[in-house]
């Protein structure tokens, strides 16, 4: 109760002006993101709403915002140009129940397997994509196209000095819309794309034949929704954590996507998840507490409800601009200095992570590409041993377990040994297995066949465990 | 007299010259206690959020940072506390100076020209302008 209380009302001032503002900001951004998925803009907005209200009681994160996200857009594009808009709907459903069971079996631990690497690939993926998605509503248009999308981004970056109240996408979006409908421009507008309705959502079941076949087709699209809805989710609340100073509960949060996903699906709405760029806004605005989420999403659908006519007036250019501005601020300027120093195969592996994005345009393809090349590095390096010598003794650098046991045994065959004595110093070793004990006694006898004593220094006490209870299996002593 | 003497630190080298001048103020009373305030900057959280193994490595990595501060003080023996905030560090500054009624807020000057000056604004001018207690700019 304490609980409750303190997640939804200890804030309330600060959490409905947030939620004002993050509303504000969602709006060209859930339209931008329908575009990009290929259905109609209240595809995006009902989703944006449902989720939101949804997230805000189901959700783990107090404070984070969640609704049609570009991630998610850029996934289900392919399935709506195939199959239509009601097989994205039961897609949705179903990234709802599988997220559901991801939260049930407790997903969220396995997450902090992900190497930061594919993670800053990741955000770099989704920005590039998310600004290659705009090339085609602005590139050889018309001049006047251009001259938009470049004074929508100028506002965009100047305006937050002098205007701090009300953010900065929503005054470009009123004053170029009126500059266009009064100075008789002749540009796209969102209205041109879709059509914009100006009532609350309804419950029906997506027009779909429920049987094996429409299983087969939405499955795995859902799989890839599922996974990178939770992956944006997770690493949206960890920087929410952290701007924040507190902790949430993992688990629930991926529970309470798929509970969202789930609802979503029923109204009309496309699969969503957290946004780091609006959850940011929330935070910085002020927000906290669940109510600033539940605020975002009904204060959305409220000025939708207002204001639609002139939505669809919003000339594309301008959004274009939001967009860039999204996919700057999306992108991990520091990745550029993570590439000149980081290891060498994290640098890859990020690497590796945003090609096969760009090139299959599915994030969690390189997600997962990312994650087994870094596997794969990880299982390279952990069995590679480096031997030292110094004088007569040979220090054992790296894990001796099976699988580094060759390279081990390896450097005493080729070694060329003059002492007589040398000892085999295992300080900065561990020993982990049968078989490494198993390598062990192999070069004793291989370097006592050529008449060296080999003294074995410096174990550690688990290595000695084991080695002693297999120490009666040496042939000699 | 200076009795709670605020040091905004951003562990640079100009938060050390900023820490020396600050022990010279509380060497005058034996009561005086420095308080080092760091503000982990928020619009920094997303990137290292994303470069770091786990939220203890980000931890470890800001404590690095306002190390040479600490060390300082350490040594200078003098009656000190550390306090951390999030948040936009000017302001963040500002807000905590006037709720705590500090005596003195100490910044050491980033020491910008002209040009930087006016493109970024200088942190420790506003805070100076705002705070509700003498300050002190170090260079």
């Amino acid at each position: 109760m304490q609980k409750i209380k303190q997640q939804w009302f200890s804030n309330i001032r600060s959490d409905i002006l947030a939620g004002m503002v993050v509303a504000l900001a969602l709006i060209p951004e859930a339209i931008a993101f329908s575009i990009i998925a290929g259905v109609d803009p209240m595809v995006g907005l009902y989703a944006s709403f449902i989720i939101a209200v949804v997230i805000a009681f189901a959700g783990g994160r107090p404070g984070m915002i969640s609704a049609a996200t570009g991630a998610m857009a850029l996934l289900m594009a392919p399935l709506v140009r195939e199959h239509g808009l009601d097989y994205l709907l039961a897609a949705t459903l179903l990234t709802g129940i599988i997220q559901i069971l991801f939260g049930v079996f407790k997903v969220a631990k396995v997450m902090k397997f992900i190497p930061n690497a594919v993670m800053i690939g990741f955000v770099n993926a989704l920005a590039i994509l998310i600004f290659t998605a705009q090339l085609e509503h602005f590139i050889g248009i018309s001049t006047l196209t251009y001259v938009f999308v470049a004074v929508t981004l100028v506002l965009l970056y100047t305006l937050p000095r002098f205007i701090k109240v009300v953010p900065a996408p929503l005054i470009a979006i009123v004053v170029l819309t009126a500059a266009a409908i009064f100075g008789g421009f002749e540009l796209n507008t969102v209205g041109d794309l879709g059509t914009i309705t100006q009532s609350l959502p309804s419950f029906f079941l997506p027009d779909v034949p429920f049987n094996l076949e429409t299983l087969q087709i939405i499955f795995p699209y859902s799989l890839s929704l599922a996974i990178v809805g939770l992956l944006e989710s997770l690493l949206t609340s960890q920087i929410v954590d952290d701007m924040t100073g507190t902790e949430s509960n993992k688990n629930r949060e991926a529970r309470g996507q798929g509970i969202a996903n789930f609802i979503t699906g029923f109204f009309g709405g496309m699969a969503g998840c957290a946004m780091i760029g609006q959850s940011v806004i929330n935070v910085k605005s002020g927000g906290r507490g669940r109510l600033s989420t539940l605020i975002a999403g009904i204060f959305l659908m409220f000025l939708i409800i207002v204001l639609g006519d002139l939505v669809i007036q919003i000339p594309m250019p301008v959004l274009v601009g939001i967009m860039i501005m999204v996919s700057i601020g999306t992108f991990d300027w520091s990745s550029f200095k993570y590439l000149l120093k980081a290891p060498r195969t994290d640098a890859v592996v990020m690497v590796a992570t945003v090609a096969i994005v760009v090139y299959t345009h599915d994030l969690s393809k390189g997600v997962l590409a990312g994650v087994l090349l870094s596997a794969i590095f990880f299982v390279i390096k952990i069995s590679t041993v480096k031997v030292n010598q110094e004088g007569n003794r040979f220090k054992v650098h790296g894990q001796l377990f099976f699988a580094s046991t060759d390279s081990f045994v390896n450097y005493f065959k080729k070694a060329d040994i003059q002492q007589k004595s040398i000892k085999i110093d295992l300080s900065h070793t561990r020993i982990w297995d049968d078989s490494s004990v198993g390598a062990l006694l192999k070069v004793k006898e291989l370097l006592q066949e050529k008449d060296i004593e080999v003294e074995i220094i410096e174990m550690d006490a688990t290595s000695k465990e084991i080695m002693d209870k297999l120490d009666g299996l040496s042939s000699s002593h | 007299m200076y009795k709670h003497i605020l040091l905004a630190s951003d562990g640079s080298e100009n938060a050390v010259r900023a820490a020396k001048e600050s022990v010279k103020l509380a060497s005058h009373y034996k009561d005086s206690i420095i308080e080092v305030v760091y503000v982990i900057n928020i619009d920094k959280s997303k990137s290292d959020v994303l470069h770091s193994h786990s939220n203890e490595e980000i931890d470890i990595e800001r404590r690095k940072k306002n190390s040479k501060v600490i060390q300082f003080l350490n040594e200078a023996n003098v009656h000190y506390k550390t306090t951390i905030l999030r948040g936009k560090p000017g302001p963040e500054i500002v807000k905590y100076a006037n709720e705590q009624e500090v005596d003195i807020v100490v910044i050491g000057s980033r020491g910008l020209n002209a040009l930087q000056e006016m493109v970024l604004g200088s942190v420790s001018h506003k805070v100076m302008k705002r705070v509700h207690c003498p300050a002190m700019i170090v260079k």
